[in-house]
């Protein structure tokens, strides 16, 4: 169907802003990345930083007065800013879907489990009722439920917070989308009921092929699931690259900072205390330029006041700092960082 | 989602000028003021306002038109009622009773109300199920049908209409209180207070109470609205406020027989009461808004 | 279910019983019902003879006990007025009352829910604002002038409809808009709050994320969740549209129960006057306890608690 080299959903300058009271809100600004079939990206960063605001924008989610621009925001060919409404709600739940971050609110209150899974399939396959009930059972045993025959009668208050995201997964599978955008997934889970959660989104990601965006604050999740991943702070991206390479060669002072407040990032020394990045989250509201964190950067200087390019630190690793463009300062960039 | 980014770090005018320029900018509340307030000024200056004693009868002079129909005159601006009394004289007259009725009334069933709802948030348990029974009890009482036999039984006079609609319209206040109450006796500094030995009345009344304020001014406000239809419905079924006294309730009822001739004798007093109300309604939801800006927006 | 049900029958009798000893009691208010009913001008004698004959001299228990009893086997005593059992009277006059309240509700519901809906999609919309100054007028207005006006306007000026009398269904339409206007300002204010509290849930969320098309996003998913409280709110409007039947039925001489009750309470014929109050007090608690009922069955979550 689509072109083979032209990769499933493709990104680039992708911005997001919000009318408030106060003036405009620049959400998210200027991110771009690509993804292939396959492939996870996972987009990591704190509350507020836009990376669910971005996951929204994509999926089309995004109430009218938000303002989504974007250079390019092509998925399996199509346009999607060029898309109708309606058009979208075809692709919605059927070629892209979505899994979120609340399993307890996620789902409505009075519809039964089943009902919810089943209308997804109905709406975009002509199908009937028994068909969509087949699948709806195949899917909920899939994603690990049993006696899934009795849970599709069952209403969402009758089912525990992990076997809710079950359901919420099944529901995104139901029409074995090519795209499945995950927001913060397992955040709201214990943490046994998370690993088992991870383990069963990789491995249905594997059977299906499909492409997945995971979005957390939690590195180690990431690490896990991601083959690719974007740091993002205040509506922008800090550093990308692949896993191995953002992990093992962290660039920027943003994300050498969130590996110190890690325990076992290996930034750490065993004993020495825990880091944490001074300061606030800056205001997004209005005029914003340069790089956003530089009033918490130890390495700040008046050229991070300029917009700051990413710089290519290694073969498809980019960083947004200053400090990278000079080759010599990189270096004791990271030494610096594990010093204390 | 959306709510991360909502917090704005810029420094605000004071609460209070913030408040202020809420009120001020509600275009309901400042009609509903607005409006209230010259009811209220022609309910203290009727006697100087009126053209006339409105109770003064002049068989020769029935049923004059009004000042905008032709044979009207500027004698009888609102024209004559039936008896020849002056309506305009009668009309600003009846915004005293209707104002009267309507605040003493409120001021009654709040007083019972917010008791009973103190107590029930307060207390809980076995205090909370009986106020909740009599609530449920109150609510299952048709309103207009006991207001209407009691008044029968005791006359009707401003008295017995204030007392009798005291006594029936405090379910809201009660209903309202208890679950404020709820809330603050949740609060931390409410803990500190029965932590330090204070004792039960005096919480309620130093600590509870003046939280809530903004609660009982919309609920208060609503009930007033409440108490003036009530009060000009009994009137208008010749139960509640007796002539000659000028009731606007009343008044309808007096020129309900002349209805198809004369429908202003109707439509004049009707419109007077629905104003009222409303204004009145819209200082209660405007406050609201005012208080509650999240509901608002 | 069946403990939930159970524990909201308990209630509603308890209110019942509480009710009726009101209701009774009312006659005893100013202390000698003998001397009310005999009216003014009447001789130490005659009221003697009243007292005696209605059974006044009796401690006030056991004519609450007999009058209790008698009502729960159906018999209101005698109406001193029309002298007939009050229990005829009632089912003669409840037709029109009934037909009047099932069609006022109608019409609130029918004004309330679409409009609710519409203000709650489209926020601050003309349409929005429209139907909120609809509401807002509508619970200012008296419900008898709002009557006599429509009558000057479409019964005499525009002779679309009558005036007054329950002969057709015709009659009904002013009667039933009147006191359906008035009920329909809080189910549509309420219709409008939950609707925007349930499109701005995450469950909507995940429908649209789902693709589900708008129409089924408001009336499946949200519809739903915001019509439990209007439930209730119906259910009391609809014993507030009995309580104010008194007034409009006299407006367009509906001879209904409450033109009974208005009658009646101008003759003080008090067990004509006693049963109204408890017959109405005790539809308001079926409704409210079938709305309980009703509201667990919308809403799984009350089902199992």
């Amino acid at each position: 169907m689509t072109n083979r080299t032209e990769p499933l959903l493709t990104v680039e300058d992708l911005s997001v802003s919000i009318p408030v009271p106060a003036g405009i809100l620049s959400a998210v600004r200027s991110v771009s990345f690509t993804l292939d079939r396959g492939e996870t990206l996972g987009i990591v960063g704190e509350s507020g930083c836009g990376k669910s605001m971005m996951s929204m924008a994509i999926m089309g989610l995004l109430p009218r007065h938000v303002t989504v621009r974007a250079e390019t925001l092509r998925f399996e060919g199509m346009d999607l800013l060029g898309l109708p409404e309606r058009r979208l709600a075809d692709l919605r739940g059927d070629r892209m879907a979505m899994i979120f971050q609340e399993p307890m609110t996620a789902l409505n209150p009075l519809l039964t489990i089943g009902e919810q899974l089943m209308e997804t399939f109905r709406r975009h396959r002509a199908a009937g009722r028994r068909e969509a009930r087949e699948k709806a059972l195949h899917l909920l045993d899939r994603v690990g439920i049993a006696s899934a025959e009795r849970r599709l009668g069952q209403y969402p208050h009758q089912l525990s917070g992990g076997l809710r995201q079950r359901v919420m997964i099944a529901m995104a599978l139901m029409c074995d989308p090519d795209l499945i955008i995950a927001d913060e997934p397992t955040t709201a889970l214990d943490v046994t009921i998370q690993a088992q959660i991870l383990a069963l989104l990789a491995e249905l990601q594997r059977e299906s092929g499909a492409a997945m965006i995971f979005v957390s604050h939690d590195l180690g999740v990431i690490s896990r699931v991601a083959d690719k991943v974007s740091v993002m702070y205040a509506g922008s991206e800090v550093e990308g690259g692949s896993t191995a390479q953002v992990f093992g060669t962290p660039a920027h002072p943003y994300t050498q900072g969130l590996f110190r407040c890690l325990p076992n990032s290996g930034l750490v020394a065993r004993g020495a205390p825990l880091g944490s990045i001074p300061g606030v989250v800056p205001s997004l509201i209005g005029d914003v330029s340069g790089c956003m964190f530089r009033p918490r950067c130890p390495l700040a200087r008046d050229a991070c006041l300029e917009a700051v390019p990413a710089a290519a630190v290694a073969d498809g690793h980019r960083a947004r700092c200053v400090a990278l463009a000079d080759a010599a300062a990189a270096a004791p960039l990271v030494q610096e960082a594990s010093a204390p | 989602m959306t709510t991360a980014y909502t917090i704005q770090d810029v420094a605000g005018p004071s609460p209070r000028s913030l408040m202020w320029r809420r009120i001020t900018g509600h275009v309901g509340l400042m009609i509903g003021l607005g409006g209230l307030a010259v009811v209220v000024a022609v309910a203290l200056l009727a006697p100087w306002l009126a053209p006339h004693d409105p109770y003064a009868q002049d068989l020769s002079r029935r049923l004059v038109p009004p000042v905008w129909a032709e044979a009207g005159s500027w004698a009888h601006i609102l024209g004559t009622d039936a008896l020849g009394r002056d309506y305009l004289s009668r009309l600003l007259y009846g915004a005293r009773v209707s104002l009267l009725i309507g605040f003493f009334a409120a001021l009654g069933s709040g007083l019972i109300g917010t008791t009973l709802g103190l107590l029930a948030g307060y207390f809980g348990g076995r205090v909370d199920a009986v106020v909740s029974f009599l609530v449920s009890a109150r609510l299952a009482l048709p309103v207009v049908l006991v207001a209407l036999a009691v008044v029968s039984l005791f006359g009707g006079s401003l008295t017995v209409v204030i007392v009798v609609l005291s006594l029936l319209l405090w379910d809201r206040f009660a209903v309202v209180v208890r679950s404020a109450t709820k809330q603050v006796r949740a609060n931390d500094y409410i803990k500190a207070a029965r932590a330090v030995g204070c004792s039960t009345g005096r919480i309620l009344v130093r600590e509870v109470l003046p939280n809530l304020g903004s609660t009982l001014a919309v609920v208060g406000s609503l009930e007033v609205a409440h108490a003036i239809l009530l009060e000009s419905a009994l009137s208008f079924l010749g139960l509640g406020v007796q002539p000659p006294t000028p009731s606007w309730g009343l008044m309808v009822a007096e020129g309900k027989g002349m209805i198809f001739f004369d429908a202003r004798l109707v439509a004049i007093p009707g419109a007077a009461i629905a104003l009222l109300v409303l204004c009145i309604n819209l200082i209660g939801d405007g406050f609201q808004d005012v208080v509650a800006p999240q509901g608002a927006s | 279910m069946a403990a939930f049900v159970t524990k909201r029958l308990a209630l509603a009798l308890l209110v019942a019983i509480f009710v009726s000893s009101i209701s009774f009691s009312l006659m005893f208010l100013t202390g000698d019902p003998a001397i009310a009913i005999a009216g003014e001008g009447a001789t130490e004698a005659d009221i003697e003879v009243i007292r005696r004959t209605f059974g006044f001299d009796r401690s006030f228990a056991v004519q609450y006990w007999d009058w209790i009893s008698g009502a729960a086997s159906g018999d209101f005593g005698q109406s001193f007025y029309f002298n007939q059992p009050v229990v005829e009277l009632l089912a003669e006059r409840m037709p029109v009352t009934a037909t009047l309240a099932v069609f006022s509700i109608g019409f609130a519901l029918l004004l309330a829910l679409p409009l609710g809906i519409l203000a709650a999609v489209k926020r601050n919309s003309l349409a929005d604002r429209l139907s909120l100054a609809l509401a807002t007028v509508g619970q200012a207005t008296p419900s008898f002038w709002l009557a006599l006006m429509l009558i000057v306007l479409f019964a005499v000026n525009l002779r679309w409809l009558p005036v007054s009398g329950a002969d057709t269904l015709a009659h009904f339409i002013l009667p039933s808009i009147v006191l359906g206007y008035y009920a329909s300002p809080s189910m549509m204010r309420l219709t409008r709050g939950g609707m925007i509290e349930a499109l701005r849930s995450d469950y909507i969320r995940t429908a649209r994320a789902k693709g589900m098309l708008p129409r089924t996003i408001i009336l499946k998913h949200a519809l739903r969740n915001a019509v439990l409280p209007v439930v209730s709110v119906a259910a009391v409007e609809f014993g507030f549209i009995l309580g104010g039947s008194v007034v409009v039925e006299s407006v367009f001489s509906l001879r209904g129960i409450g033109y009974l009750a208005w009658e009646s309470i101008g003759r003080n014929d008090f067990p004509t006057i006693q049963a109204i109050i408890l017959v109405y007090a005790m539809i308001y608690v079926c409704l409210t306890f079938l709305a309980d009922v009703l509201n667990a069955w919308i809403d799984p979550r009350i089902r199992v608690a």
